[in-house]
């Protein structure tokens, strides 16, 4: 006789976990709460054999709960953080170091600091060992709360500062903070991770102290070293540092370089145009060229007027000088097939021109030279903005007609 | 001994026991219905049963339990489901007179007592050890291991790695195996001798007794009865007295994980009266509850079909000689004969009947529902008046019974995944482990008070109360949703001063049965093969009765083979439509 019917503990829990599944997805916390209830009891049975033991299962569906459900408040989750906490060892410090997060979230920093402080001191054998790196986390968030009192005790010492006091008393605790929220950052950091918030923190706390050199090496390993997961974010954190430090443009450049490579469409892309714009070098200008019209391949910077006068600017220039038209020429290659359609329709010049005068302006003198003063574009523009007697439309209306043979030197 | 009657065939007095405890005449062999006075079932302490030479008892060691034997485990489960059956309104001489006497009559076939020689003799008892260094030594005593992988049900309870990591401690300690004397030793048994006892085997006992004494109440009802908490089964070794300690090798025998499967119980039901040699069971005749007749009327009820249903089951059941006392009655040792599953004949009977008049191929049934429809539309109220309700359409009542049924499906498959399996009252395996299962069980409590707290709705206490009925449907309803009275008279037509179905066809499920002994079934119940209203009305049946669709094809398929006997012998081609 078949058995697969038959109905047991293990098939009763399997269908309880599916209909709190169900609930949970459907935001029914009543309901997944009801059901949790009837699971629970699986704690008694031993399931070491399966992939994930209800202990976890419990740990990871309680959790969602209590965050969500109405009625539960931060002292019931802290207890039933608490219990999860002894039902399993190899979890520990990963219960905790959630736990804490939920504090966080929610505000309560001092729980937050006592519950990070309790776990640091925590041993439990040879799982202290294998669980050396959430054991590093804890210590790095502890860390960053030490920063973060740090960075209060900072600011109470330059009011008081302003007021003429010196408040002795303050700043010894201000440096012992910063001892100790040093120490943990420092030491996470030289993980491979992304460890955005811990690099910032640390930073700025070296910065502060004056040691720059090593905000450099920080921030440079961060940036560069291969064993870190690529990052955009080093790199903007790298080039900010060297901003405020008033590096050369070239270290800025090189910086902002790899931040091209990575992200085109990260928006200090603009500041890096208007940098390599300038420049002296023909490779920088050239280079400014091809990351403006990379950036504005990306649908979030179609409506950008900035960056649309930063493209107009240079190829303005451009024209004018008639030299290197062969660059536009070559950056236009791979896009005259879709941007006419993406960026220079007549329903988008009539959008343009109603919300953005300027944006429509710098976009209708890149169409004028790209697709030529007849395009759909910068017809309706410049009929509009002359129509509206605008100066500088007519100004733009004149240029590019002047200039029309240019266009058909890019297109042929 | 005590009787003192005279023997109503030859008026002597001298009487005798038969094994089944009845007595009979020792002059001209009479066997009466008397039995001999029921012996105190109450838990028998210090095991006055067997005598079994031992060697000290450690009863100090047990901190206030005594010894106990696992049969005297199992009585006491008897005796408090069948306790609980008299609850339900079974009358108290099944208990008295029926179970007791059965349960009495197994313990003297297996040996385990009233007997000269109780096959315990030999036990060693490995609860009791005698020096910690002799366990490992022993080449005949077998493993921990050994025996936990011997039981054949309960695979759960395997697992469990406290159990795993006690077994290691065991070799360094005395600790018991068993609360029971002879736990070990239960699951040793070679289980092919003799029939071992195990916590379905109960029911087994129980649904015995109850076909013995003919009290209405089926193997399905019983099953569900159990499932439901109105009988004792899951956790029943709370009824235990404190005396009798469980631990170790008792859970493997007495916890169970897992419910009662129909087909199982069934089984063990026949093998059982065939070991115990037990006669032939009381008649089952048209008066009984478990006659078809009599079952059919209360499933079309159930079913919210019309009364006049009941007519053609009772043909059916006359042309195919399932109605037969002879047929119906159990009659144990007999491998013939085919064994009788009441309920599910009852449900099939009704299939076939509905098979019969409606066809059931996803079309016709539709058809005769569209003409009664129209024909309901027609009618004024003082026709139907006269002529006895409505014409029953199909269509509407597929639509009201199959809302009621996923409304009850959906509810009991919720049920189930809230079963709660464990008590308040922990097990544990070994006394080492208790502080464990004690700490966990005080989390689960935790636990479930936090989440119970934010489930909004009270969680209701007791468990309803126990109905016979689970689907019920009432005339007084004015929406139209009872068919009970409704008439059949749309389909039906007279012929020669009889009448028939206007449905001149019908359709076999199979047109060759399969040898049951082999593959365990008669047919083999696909649902793609068959049309959609066959698959809703086995549906039906199998939510009613709680069984695998399979089982009621099963059955149909053999009623459909009696009752088409002759033409099927004309050997016809595969799934072609008879005509009728």
């Amino acid at each position: 006789s078949s058995n697969e019917h038959k109905l047991n503990f293990k098939k009763s829990k399997e269908a309880c976990l599916s209909y709190i599944q169900d609930a949970l997805l459907q935001k029914q916390w009543k309901r997944s709460a009801e059901f949790l209830t009837c699971y629970v009891e699986s704690l008694e049975k031993d399931y070491s054999r399966e992939h994930i033991g209800p202990s976890e299962m419990i740990w990871r569906i309680g959790t969602e709960i209590l965050w969500h459900h109405s009625q539960s408040n931060v002292k019931e989750f802290s207890c039933f953080m608490e219990q999860m906490k002894t039902l399993g060892v190899k979890r520990y410090l990963k219960v905790c170091l959630e736990h804490v997060f939920r504090l966080l979230c929610n505000g309560h920093i001092d729980e937050a600091y006592q519950n990070l402080s309790l776990a640091e001191s925590w041993r439990f054998g040879e799982q202290t060992a294998i669980q050396d790196k959430e054991m590093k986390l804890i210590q790095a968030y502890r860390g960053l709360l030490d920063y973060c009192s740090w960075s209060k005790q900072k600011n109470i010492l330059l009011e008081h500062g302003e007021d003429g006091f010196s408040d002795l008393a303050v700043e010894r605790e201000m440096h012992s903070y910063f001892r100790k929220a040093a120490v943990n950052l420092k030491e996470i950091i030289k993980i491979p991770g992304v460890w955005d918030v811990f690099v910032k923190c640390y930073v700025d706390l070296l910065e502060f102290y004056g040691d720059h050199n090593e905000a450099r090496q920080v921030l440079n390993e961060y940036a560069y070293n291969s064993k870190f997961p690529a990052n955009p974010n080093a790199h903007v954190y790298l080039y900010q540092f060297l901003e405020r430090q008033g590096e050369s443009k070239k270290s800025l450049i090189s910086a902002l370089k790899i931040l091209h490579d990575i992200v085109p469409s990260h928006e200090l892309m603009i500041d890096f145009n208007t940098m390599l714009q300038k420049s002296k070098k023909r490779k920088k200008r050239r280079l400014g060229l091809e990351v403006i019209f990379a950036a504005l391949d990306y649908a979030g910077w179609k409506e950008n007027a900035k960056a649309w006068s930063c493209l107009a600017r240079q190829m303005k220039q451009i024209v004018i000088s008639e030299k290197h038209l062969d660059w536009i020429k070559q950056e236009w290659n791979s896009r005259k097939d879709w941007w006419p359609g993406f960026h220079f329709s007549r329903y988008l010049a009539k959008r343009n021109w109603q919300e953005n005068k300027s944006l429509s302006y710098e976009k209708a003198l890149v169409a004028g030279i790209l697709l030529g003063k007849d395009c759909k574009y910068f017809k309706y523009v410049s009929h509009q903005g002359c129509k509206a007697q605008l100066k500088r439309f007519r100004m733009l209306k004149k240029f590019v007609t002047r200039h029309n043979p240019v266009y058909l030197r890019i297109s042929g | 001994r005590d009787f003192n009657e005279r023997c109503a065939q030859c008026s002597e007095v001298n009487w005798g026991l038969t094994d089944g405890g009845r007595f009979y005449c020792r002059s001209c062999h009479n066997v009466t219905e008397r039995t001999r006075e029921v012996v105190n079932t109450d838990f028998i302490t210090n095991a006055r049963v067997q005598t079994i030479s031992k060697g000290s008892r450690k009863q100090a060691e047990n901190d206030g339990g005594c010894e106990w034997y696992v049969c005297e485990g199992f009585q006491l489960v008897l005796k408090k489901q069948v306790e609980a059956l008299e609850a339900l309104g079974v009358c108290p001489q099944m208990k008295d007179e029926v179970l007791c006497n059965f349960w009495r009559c197994y313990l003297q076939k297996t040996k385990q007592a009233y007997c000269k020689r109780p096959a315990g003799e030999t036990v060693k008892a490995l609860s009791v050890c005698e020096s910690s260094t002799d366990v490992d030594s022993d080449p005949e005593r077998p493993s921990l291991l050994h025996l936990l992988s011997l039981s054949e049900s309960e695979g759960d309870l395997q697992t469990d790695c406290s159990f795993a990591s006690s077994v290691s401690k065991v070799s360094e300690s005395t600790s018991v195996y068993s609360g029971s004397v002879d736990g070990s030793l239960y699951l040793m048994k070679n289980q092919k001798e003799k029939l071992r006892m195990t916590m379905p085997m109960t029911l087994s006992f129980c649904y015995m007794a109850l076909l013995w004494v003919r009290e209405p109440i089926t193997l399905s009802e019983l099953l569900r009865f159990v499932v439901e908490g109105h009988i004792p089964y899951l956790n029943i070794f709370q009824h235990f007295p404190e005396k009798m300690k469980l631990c170790g090798l008792d859970l493997k025998i007495f916890c169970v994980e897992s419910w009662p499967v129909y087909e199982e119980v069934f089984n063990k039901m026949h093998e059982l009266a065939a070991f115990l040699d037990l006669p032939r069971f009381p008649d089952i005749t048209e008066s009984c509850f478990l006659h078809p007749d009599m079952l059919c009327m209360k499933y079309l009820m159930e079913a919210n079909l019309p009364d006049e249903l009941h007519n053609w089951t009772c043909r059916v059941v006359k042309k195919t000689g399932i109605g037969e006392v002879d047929f119906l009655t159990l009659t144990p040792g007999n491998k013939s004969k085919r064994k009788v599953k009441y309920d599910v004949l009852a449900a099939a009977i009704i299939v076939v009947v509905l098979k019969l008049l409606f066809l059931l191929d996803d079309h016709y049934e539709w058809l005769l529902s569209e003409f009664a429809e129209e024909r309901n539309k027609n009618n004024t109220e003082v026709c139907l008046f006269y002529s006895g309700g409505p014409y029953f359409e199909f269509k509407k009542w597929y639509e009201v019974v199959k809302h009621s049924l996923d409304v009850e499906q959906k509810k009991l498959d919720e049920e189930r995944a809230k079963y709660q399996w464990r008590c308040e009252k922990p097990l544990f395996y070994s006394v080492k482990n208790k502080s464990k299962v004690l700490k966990r069980r005080q989390m689960v409590v935790n636990l479930q008070n936090q989440f119970g707290k934010l489930s909004g709705s009270v969680r209701r206490a007791e468990k309803p109360n126990p109905s016979s009925f689970q689907l019920s449907w009432s005339e007084e309803n004015t929406d139209g949703s009872c068919f009970h009275g409704h008439s059949l008279k749309g389909i039906l037509q007279e012929k020669c001063g009889l009448l028939t179905a206007m449905n001149p066809d019908y359709w076999l499920c199979t047109v060759k049965l399969c040898n049951e002994k082999l593959c365990g079934h008669l047919a083999h119940y696909k649902e793609v093969e068959f049309p959609q209203s066959y698959h809703f009305v086995l549906g039906l049946f199998s939510f009613l009765l709680r069984i695998q669709p399979s089982y009621i094809h099963d059955e149909v398929c053999m009623i459909e083979h009696k009752l088409f006997n002759k033409k099927l012998c004309k050997k016809l081609k595969y799934n072609t439509v008879l005509r009728k």
